[in-house]
Order: structure tokens, then C-alpha cells, then sequence
């Protein structure tokens, strides 16, 4: 290895080249379709089918349109309604999560191996068993109607998240249990345990569930669309944007929807991009554990 | 020694008074044993029981074999000269407050037997060390040695009433007759297994197509978690290569295009893949085809299209969690293959592949049931279609969007719940069979 290290040869080096360029042909076609939504969204000319593959002409009206246009599709009120939704469902599922992961991790009970059977049997249900009988459910507490549907998908949203402890727990596995214990001995309780040495050791973990968690709603169309129904006011961003590609509003509303598709894209991106770390962190620990 | 174990069997054996007395006045035991706050909470409880069940509670469990008789009416109102309608018994609110009802039975049934236990252990602690924990004691344990109970109780409600409740009322749902077939919207009775024979019976309409479906779904599940898998760790292992360069760019590209809202996404591909959408145009204008593929139009066009999206869709993902477990293989396994001269495709056979494998069943399991109920990708994409005339389902529709368009767009509540009964079934077994033989489920404490 060594002595190839500083002179390749030239089998190696065309071997390098062809995986080089296997590697530009796949990135390629796995940014293509993004960076064509991108410059749909600048498009002049309306209509979802075009004959040409690019744009003819380049215009901002689209990002203009779907902010100040209210009438026929309201994609402000949509997007306050998510926000809304996405910081107290964040807030709930955040603690539900870590609550029951830490619990699962740290505390030994009678019911801990019940409940992650019990888990993993309710995982195996497909979500829309539970999902129409929880719209039943919702309609006889009254939330179904006008602006308590907001409560509505903030219960849906957060109340089962207590079942995806899996990558937490596998994070508060690796750390050591020898600073619980030393804590315990130093006079902490288990509360303090939890508060002061396990959440800032796991900043990592916390990040990514506040995260995933503020991500949900703004990315589940399923859900929303059954409980909402037909209440147009109390759309989210994602039935907004399913609703564009319908066939009475695809024509005018195409760009629009690429447009506000790259609006909701860029933060939630970003937010990916910089959770990634995280995620393999975690994904490796919850296989290990 | 027998009677040290706080059983309920032994608190009624050698209970004194208040325990005794707490089986049928609960929280008794209790309060006769010092504990007077939690005494009272539990009492209280019973109170509110037993008021829910003389209200509303006995009415629903009434109710529950018949489902309701009275039928929507039409009535002539003489004095308005309109007919007008009478409110009919609506069979799905009394299966829900029945299936409710059943719930806080349960619940205090459980309440019953912790607090007989409870007021038994109490009373032995009382006996031997002659004092109790007093209730500021029991709320600081609740932050310390209890803390479990804190931390899990709201969870584990939420689960019971949004995940659980719904779960057991739908599959209730299976055996009446709910469903827009027959217009039992409003008002259904018990069905027996009549639903589960129309499905399992192969000449049927609805027996025909769910085979149908079935077939699908799991050829879908295989090829949509095996190619994810392979591909995925193959393009790993290529940015991972010693001589590739760049490797943080790679890996970017792979990563923007999951960071994008995967529904964004899929419903850009449906729109590309149209007869008249951009891929169909790039083509024909590269002039590489005449008329436009048929993409959604052919069933099987529709099906190795979904395959593809889906790998392209999933492949970033088995990357980046592929990643770093490839770094966590030992290194001396490499160097002691190379030294016996093999080559690298007999590496990763012999190697990468068995240790992945080894590591990383969890994952593989977890991934295929989560393709079985991928309604995303499918809805999203072909929305099941296309579709045979007479047909509920589509030729790419999985059992989870076939359930979504029976429950949802079709309202046969019945055969929906049918449908999903069967999915948790097959997925039961699937699971059982290679989850409790995996080496990480047997020694989950082993990396502690």
C-alpha cells in the first residue's frame, strides 16, 4: 500500500477516473430533479407541462404570488398554522421522547420490557388503523371544528411519540453508567441525574428531537388531511402545497407550488443538513443497542 | 414466608381491616394505614366511576350487542309542511363509547389491584418498622427512586388514548357491517368473520384483489429493502474508497436531495413522469423516444418505476447510517484478507456484507416492515395506480394505501379494518420469526 501511496499505477488510476465519473452521473441525477423544481419556481410561463425542459423566462412573481395572494389558496394563514402546530407539537414530543427513553434507558421497572413490547407490537399496525378511529375519536371530544383542529393535530402529532424512544435510548445507552452512580453517590437524585448530567451530555440527541419533531408537521400531509378535512382555513403548509397539484389548481398555481416547495425546503435542509452528524450518531447507537 | 408477597390473593388472605375493607371501598386501606392523600385520590376515583357508570357508562355497555336499532326517519311535519328527520341511533358513537366504556373498566380494575397490594404492603410496613412513607416522601421519591413513573405517565396515557383506544375500536370496526356497501353508514350491526371470508376467499371480488395486493406489497417490501440496502452500502463504500476524492461533496449531493420534505419530492417525480411532464419532454426532444413512456399509464412500467423512485429515495439514507458502522469494521480483517491475497469483490462477500448483515438485522427488519407500510412513496408517486376498471385497488396499491382508499375515499370502514388486521398479521409474523433470533434483541443489555 504503501509504495502506491505517492505513484499510481495506471490500472489504479483509470479505476479512480471511472469512479470519479460514476460518481458525478449519480450525483447528477440526484440533484437534477431539485435543481429543476428550483428553476420551476423562477418560470415565467404557467401551467404544470412545458415543451421545453428549461424555462423560457425567469421571473420572482411565483415567491410574490403564493405570500400575497389570500383569496384562492391562503399560504400565509397555511404557514402560521403549521408553526403554530410544529412549536407545541416540538415541545411535547421532545419531552415525551426523552422522558420515556431516558426511563427506558436508566430506570429499572417491572414495566419496561412490557412497554417495548408492547412498542414494538403497536409498530406493526399500519398508522392509518389508528389514524381514522383517532379521527372519531377527536370528533366526539369536539375537536374537529373550526380553529380546534389546530389542537386536534397538535394531540395526533405528539401523543404517540412516546413509541419512537428507539434512537434516543440507544444514545443514553453509550453513555457510561458509572457517572449516574458516582452522581447517586455524591447525594444526586434521580431527577437531578437526568436534568444536570444526562441532557447536557446528550445535546446531540436533544438537538435532533427538538428537530425532528418541529420537522413532522410541516412534512405530513396524511394526517393533516384527515383530520381538516374540508376546513380550508385550518390547512397546513403540506395540504397547501397537495392541494396546487390538484387538477383544478395545477395550471395556475404549478410555480407556485415549486416555489413554496423551496421555501419550506431551504430551512428544513438546513436543518437536515446540520442533524445529519446526528443521525448516523444515533442510527449506529440504536443498531448497537 | 408466603404471605410476603404483596399479591392480591395474599392481601385478602391475611389483610387486616382496611385492606380487607379496600376491596370494595378502595383507598380504605390507605387511609387506615396513614397514607390519607392517596387514600383520598384513589376513593375519589371510585367515585368518579362509579357516577361515569350510572351516567353514561351502563347505557353504552347496553347498547353494544345490538349497536343501536332506531333507524333514520323521514316524518311528515304537518304544521311546517316539510318532512323532517328524527336522529336515529348512530352505531359508530356506540361502538366508540362501548369500547371506551370497556377501557375505564379496565383501568379501574388495575386501580383496584395496585391499591389492595399497596394497602397490603403498607400495613406489613407498619407491622415491621412501625412507619410509612408520608406523602411528601412519596412525591420526592417520584423525583428520585420513582422517577420512572413521572417521566412515563403522560407518555404512556397519551399512548393509551390516541394509539391503543383507536386501535382496538378499529379492529371492533372488522366484525359489523360498517361500511357505505349497503348503506350501513349510520346504523351496522355485528358481522362475524363475514368480512375476513370475503377477503381470505380467492374467487370473491374482494379476495382476487387482495391477493393481488398482497403479492405486491411483498415484492415491493423485498426489492424496496434489499436493493436500498446493497446499493446504498455499495455507494458508501465508494466515497469511503481510499482514493476518492471530494469525499464531504459525495456525500452532500446524496444529502441535499433526502433533505428536501420527501413529499415535495415524490410529488415532483409523479409530475416529471407524466405522458407531457419534463422527463417525458427531455427525451423526446433529445429525440431518444417518439411517444411518451408510459410511466403510470402500464402497470408494469408503474411498478419498476416505483422501485427505482424508491431507490433513488432511499439509497442517501442507507449511506449515511451505513456509514459509520463501515468505519466500525476492524481494520485487521481487511489487512488479513489482503494478505491471503484476495480481492475485493471477495472482501465485501466474505467480509463487509456478513458483518453489515451481523450488525445490522435490526435495521433490515425494521426497514422492510417500514416498506410494507410505506404509503408515502406509493401514494405520493402512482397513487396506487393504475387502476382496473371494477377495482378498488390499483396494480401498485400496498395494503396500506389500499386501506387508505377503502376506509378513506370509499368508506368501508370494515374492510378496511379487515385489511389492516391482515397487514399486522403478516408483519407479526415476519417480525417474530427474525427479530426474536437476532443477537442485539437477545443482549440488549450486553453494550451497557
Amino acid at each position: 500500500m504503501n509504495t502506491e501511496k505517492n505513484k499510481l499505477s495506471p490500472r489504479r488510476r483509470f479505476v479512480n477516473f471511472l469512479v470519479h465519473l460514476l460518481l458525478a452521473v449519480l450525483a447528477v441525477i440526484w440533484v437534477l430533479p431539485i435543481f429543476w423544481i428550483v428553476l420551476t419556481s423562477f418560470r415565467a410561463e404557467p401551467g404544470a407541462y412545458t415543451n421545453t425542459f428549461l424555462p423560457q423566462g425567469y421571473t420572482f412573481n411565483n415567491y410574490i404570488k403564493l405570500f400575497t395572494d389570500r383569496n384562492v389558496l391562503n399560504f400565509p394563514k397555511m404557514f402560521l398554522n403549521t408553526l403554530i402546530i410544529a412549536v407545541f407539537c416540538c415541545i411535547f414530543s421532545t419531552f415525551f421522547v426523552l422522558s420515556v427513553s431516558y426511563s427506558l434507558s436508566r430506570m429499572r421497572f417491572g414495566f419496561r420490557k412490557p412497554y417495548m413490547n408492547i412498542a414494538m407490537i403497536l409498530g406493526l399496525f399500519p398508522g392509518f388503523m389508528a389514524m381514522v378511529a383517532q379521527y372519531f375519536i377527536l370528533k366526539a371530544m369536539g375537536l374537529t371544528e373550526g380553529s380546534m383542529i389546530r389542537i386536534g393535530l397538535i394531540i395526533v402529532y405528539s401523543a404517540c411519540t412516546g413509541l419512537g424512544f428507539q434512537i434516543a435510548k440507544g444514545f443514553f445507552d453509550t453513555i457510561p453508567r458509572s457517572i449516574d452512580e458516582a452522581a447517586i453517590i455524591d447525594g444526586a437524585t434521580q431527577w437531578q441525574v437526568f436534568t444536570r448530567i444526562t441532557m447536557p451530555l446528550s445535546k446531540p440527541i436533544v438537538i435532533y428531537t427538538v428537530m425532528t419533531s418541529f420537522i413532522a408537521p410541516w412534512v405530513d400531509f396524511v394526517f393533516a388531511k384527515v383530520i381538516c378535512r374540508a376546513n380550508a382555513d385550518q390547512f397546513t403548509v403540506a395540504i397547501g402545497l397537495w392541494n396546487m397539484l390538484q387538477k383544478e389548481y395545477i395550471y395556475q398555481w404549478y410555480t407556485c407550488f415549486a416555489a413554496g416547495a423551496v421555501v419550506i425546503s431551504i430551512p428544513i435542509a438546513i436543518l437536515f443538513i446540520y442533524m445529519q452528524r446526528f443521525y448516523v450518531e444515533g442510527m449506529s447507537g440504536a443498531v448497537k443497542g | 414466608m408466603e404471605n410476603n408477597r404483596s399479591s392480591v390473593k395474599n392481601a385478602l388472605l391475611h389483610g387486616d381491616l382496611y385492606t380487607r375493607l379496600s376491596a370494595i371501598i378502595m383507598g380504605i386501606g390507605l387511609i387506615g394505614h396513614k397514607q390519607i392523600v392517596k387514600g383520598i385520590m384513589v376513593l375519589l376515583c371510585q367515585i368518579a366511576f362509579i357516577f361515569f357508570m350510572i351516567n353514561t357508562g351502563i347505557g353504552s355497555l347496553q347498547m353494544m350487542p345490538s349497536l343501536g336499532t332506531r333507524a333514520q326517519e323521514k316524518v311528515w311535519n304537518e304544521a311546517k309542511q316539510i318532512y323532517e328527520y328524527t336522529t336515529g341511533d348512530n352505531s359508530q358513537q356506540i361502538l366508540l363509547a362501548g369500547v371506551v366504556t370497556c377501557f375505564v373498566i379496565a383501568a379501574i380494575v388495575v386501580l383496584w389491584i395496585i391499591q389492595l397490594r399497596h394497602s397490603y404492603s403498607l400495613q406489613k410496613q407498619l407491622k415491621e418498622k412501625g412507619h410509612v412513607p408520608t406523602f411528601k416522601e412519596d412525591v420526592k421519591n417520584l423525583f428520585n427512586k420513582n422517577l420512572h413513573i413521572t417521566l412515563m405517565t403522560l407518555p404512556c396515557l397519551g399512548i393509551l388514548v390516541f394509539n391503543i383506544v383507536p386501535l382496538v375500536y378499529m379492529i371492533s370496526m372488522a366484525f359489523t357491517t360498517y361500511s357505505k356497501e349497503d348503506e350501513h353508514l349510520m346504523l351496522f350491526d355485528w358481522d362475524g368473520f363475514h368480512q375476513f371470508s370475503r377477503v381470505l376467499n380467492m374467487n370473491g371480488n374482494i379476495g382476487r384483489q387482495f391477493f393481488q395486493v398482497l403479492k405486491w406489497t411483498i415484492i415491493w417490501a423485498i426489492f424496496a429493502t434489499f436493493l436500498n440496502y446493497i446499493l446504498g452500502m455499495i455507494l458508501a463504500m465508494v466515497i469511503n474508497r481510499k482514493d476518492t476524492k471530494g469525499k464531504a461533496f459525495w456525500r452532500f449531493c446524496f444529502v441535499l436531495s433526502i433533505a428536501v420534505p420527501q413529499f415535495v419530492t415524490l410529488m415532483i417525480m409523479n409530475i416529471m413522469l407524466q405522458p407531457s411532464g419534463a422527463i417525458n419532454v427531455l427525451l423526446q426532444n433529445l429525440g431518444l423516444i417518439s411517444a411518451p413512456l408510459p410511466f403510470w399509464q402500464n402497470a408494469l412500467w408503474a411498478k419498476i418505476t416505483v422501485i427505482v423512485i424508491n431507490i433513488w429515495i432511499g439509497i442517501p439514507y442507507t449511506m449515511l447510517q451505513i456509514t459509520g458502522i463501515l468505519q466500525n469494521i476492524p481494520a485487521e480483517l481487511y489487512e488479513a484478507a489482503k494478505m491471503d491475497g484476495a480481492n475485493s469483490i471477495t472482501i465485501f462477500f466474505k467480509i463487509t456484507l456478513p458483518y453489515m448483515l451481523f450488525v445490522t438485522t435490526p435495521y433490515l427488519i425494521s426497514s422492510f416492515v417500514g416498506n410494507i407500510n410505506n404509503f408515502g412513496v406509493i401514494y405520493l408517486l402512482s397513487g396506487g395506480g393504475p387502476t382496473y376498471v371494477g377495482d378498488t385497488a390499483g396494480q401498485t396499491d400496498l395494503l396500506v394505501t389500499w386501506l387508505y382508499k377503502l376506509t378513506v375515499d370509499q368508506q368501508y370502514y370494515n374492510l378496511g379494518a379487515v385489511i389492516g388486521i391482515m397487514t399486522f398479521v403478516i408483519l407479526t409474523i415476519v417480525t417474530l420469526i427474525t427479530y426474536r433470533n437476532s443477537g442485539s434483541y437477545k443482549n440488549e443489555e450486553a453494550f451497557m
